[in-house]
């Protein structure tokens, strides 16, 4: 069955096959053209979708398998969420040792696109949590993948973008947390000289540091923000969950303007609340503000929005984010949402993953056609230039060129995607001549 | 602790609704087709909170093996005090009017092994004096339409006759609920295009433990299948059979 599938990202994106998996135990469908494993689509371009192929929807795919509640290991099939991992975790003591800016991805997704949290100077990435999977290749093979067995195929499929198989199930070990909370503190900071001192200081201490940047702010005030910070804590006993809401429908054109968002990021900078020395949160609004608002980015309008996820390395970290911010805030493209933390030198698993040792910047921008796009492409000369990286996930417009200098291993990684899996990023950045 | 039959585990519905079960700390005992897929779900349902989830495969359509099921379910779980039943197929109308032995297997397994399940388990509940037994009926059965009448008509059977054995076993302390789906996102409807009128497995599954607990008759679910089907149960026929439904 052909239908409309978006990414996050709610870019234009032409209808697709949308084949459901309701059983660990199904083959593959025997379907002509390419597959791709399709979650919950919270990648935001076009490495979750496949135009003119079809995608296995493995949602379905979500049963628990086992959970041992001494050892914190637990087993589940790969379209299980890492919400659904929680609610059956949390209350034995059990936290995902990497959580990345959502609850709503899937087991399969987190280990495709070898997805980070907050504490990566931790813990790592996703991968690093990994104990093992089963992979469902289009010849049928079953495959048990894990640092010794299969140990190739491992770690192509971690960070792999769903292209080595299918992944079936996966076994996790969990971290022990004493509750719910998360202990910290939010305060502000003038510059990214600070930021990073900051960053510095208190990675020893703490397990979870993250910073919010005023895009808007400019000259003297370029890079200031907010640096929040925690660990898991005790708590009261029996906290209420959280309640969402839903942003019903998507609004005609981007509620996020220029005028808009300076006015909220003055503010937001300013507000009393943005500093507070001794905070006790809940882990949702600690880290997954946005998911008290199903379908947010609806917000971007019609016609939906890219994010810019890259990483440098720290050696030049201060001076290209600083050339990137002020490029941002000149050119009034950007948005509310922008992200900045340091990556620990935790070397990831996965031959494509894109974690590596430096500063990550994360910032959304409404589509606004060209001119995002121009916008898009001078971060990119920054990122190259500083040797640094995009991440894939978030991406619906790197170059061919681009790619290849941040994934050099691309080619080493393409022996070992599954020849019935492919997807449009794939084909993007793979199959068109690079310009010389 | 409700100890419960679930005929037809494997049915989207089914295994939605028996999470909620689980989530209660029931005891739950599965029968379906395939071992593999039993297996997987009982292994879930148990991480979900079930004080027991035992597996038992056949095939619906064997109309002689319900006794026997019935005894291993009661032995099991020590002691029967609810069941769902939810197996059936989707029927290929086009197929199923081109054949009367194709008909008539549809009817077998969407109307026979129901009904055959709803006699052994209304004579043992009868005896001991309490139960329930929800029964997947459809909306289709409230009107036969052009559109999937074999169907419709199997589900009709399922719904009169669990009407007159709700009468007869309600003195008897025994509940009947014919549940009547809308349209529901699941595997066996996957090749139909989606409308805003679509609910999931989780929603319409959360709806009948709702009415479970509170002994209802009949459940349509989502509601607004309701005042839908007393419009099109009401059409004058010299009118209905001019529609293209």
């Amino acid at each position: 069955m052909s239908r409309q599938v978006l990414s996050w990202g709610r870019l234009p994106a032409p209808e697709q096959r949308l084949i459901r998996l309701g059983s660990r135990f199904d083959a593959l469908p025997t379907t002509s053209g390419s597959l791709l494993p399709y979650a919950l689509g919270r990648s935001y371009g076009d490495s979750c979708l496949n135009s003119g192929g079809a995608l296995l929807a493995t949602r379905g795919l979500d049963r628990y398998i086992a959970f041992d509640r001494d050892s914190g290991v637990i087993e589940v099939e790969a379209g299980v969420s890492l919400g659904e991992i929680i609610a059956l975790a949390l209350p034995q003591g059990w936290f995902p040792a990497a959580l990345p800016g959502t609850r709503f991805v899937t087991v399969g997704g987190a280990i495709a696109n070898d997805v980070h949290g907050k504490n990566h100077h931790r813990a790592g990435s996703f991968g690093h949590q990994v104990l093992g999977f089963e992979l469902l290749r289009s010849d049928g093979q079953v495959l048990h993948c894990s640092p010794t067995a299969n140990a190739a195929l491992f770690a192509a499929t971690i960070g792999g973008l769903g292209l080595t198989g299918l992944i079936r199930r996966a076994s996790l070990q969990l971290q022990r947390v004493p509750g719910p909370w998360i202990r910290g503190s939010s305060e502000r900071f003038g510059s990214l000289a600070e930021f990073f001192a900051l960053s510095a200081e208190s990675a020893a201490a703490s397990a979870y540091t993250v910073a919010w940047i005023d895009s808007s702010a400019t000259g003297a005030n370029t890079g200031r923000g907010l640096f929040i910070r925690g660990n898991h804590a005790d708590g009261p006993a029996s906290p209420t969950t959280p309640k969402g809401i839903r942003l019903p429908i998507t609004p005609p054109i981007s509620l996020i303007n220029p005028l808009s968002l300076s006015a909220f990021n003055a503010l937001y900078y300013r507000r009393p609340a943005a500093v507070i020395s001794d905070a006790l949160w809940h882990w949702q609004p600690f880290f997954h503000p946005l998911d008290a608002v199903q379908e947010w980015n609806r917000i971007y309008g019609p016609r939906g929005f890219y994010q810019y996820q890259c990483v440098v390395p720290m050696q030049d970290a201060e001076n290209v984010i600083s050339e990137m911010l002020r490029r941002i805030a000149d050119s009034k493209l950007g948005s509310f949402l922008v992200v900045l933390k340091t990556f620990g030198s935790m070397a990831a698993r996965g031959m494509m993953s894109f974690p590596r040792p430096g500063a990550t910047l994360a910032i959304d921008f409404p589509n606004r056609g060209a001119q995002t796009l121009a916008l898009l492409d001078a971060l990119d000369a920054l990122t190259m230039a500083a040797g640094g990286a995009v991440y894939p996930a978030k991406d619906a417009r790197m170059s061919p060129t681009a790619f290849r200098q941040y994934f050099p291993q691309w080619q080493a990684f393409a022996s070992h995607v599954d020849p019935r899996f492919s997807s449009s990023f794939w084909r993007r950045v793979t199959e068109t001549e690079v310009s010389r | 602790m409700r100890r419960i039959l679930i005929m037809g585990a494997s049915s989207a519905i089914a295994e939605a609704t028996a999470r909620e079960f689980a989530a209660l700390g029931d005891a739950l005992f599965l029968v379906g087709r395939n071992a593999d897929r039993l297996a997987a779900i009982a292994d879930d349902l148990r991480l979900r909170g079930a004080a027991q989830a035992e597996t038992w495969v056949m095939d619906a359509r064997e109309l002689s093996a319900y006794p026997a099921l019935l005894d291993a379910a009661t032995q099991r779980l020590g002691g029967l005090d609810t069941a769902l039943i939810a197996h059936g197929t989707l029927t290929d109308q086009v197929a199923a009017q081109a054949s009367s032995e194709l008909m008539l297997a549809e009817f077998q397994t969407n109307a026979l092994s129901q009904m055959v399940l709803c006699t052994e388990l209304g004579n043992r509940f009868e005896a001991q004096g309490h139960g329930c037994i929800a029964v997947i009926s459809s909306v289709a059965g409230d009107r036969g339409r052009q559109s999937n009448y074999v169907y419709g008509s199997a589900k009709a059977a399922v719904t009169a006759f669990t009407s007159g054995l709700r009468q007869r076993l309600h003195p008897k302390g025994v509940q009947v609920l014919t549940i009547k789906p809308g349209f529901v996102d699941t595997p066996m409807t996957a090749a139909f295009k989606k409308g805003p009128l679509w609910a999931t497995p989780a929603t319409v599954a959360k709806a009948i433990v709702k009415a479970v607990q509170r002994g209802k008759p009949v459940l349509y679910t989502p509601w607004f299948w309701w005042p839908i089907m007393q419009i099109i149960k009401n059409i004058p026929e010299a009118m209905f059979r001019k529609l293209k439904l």
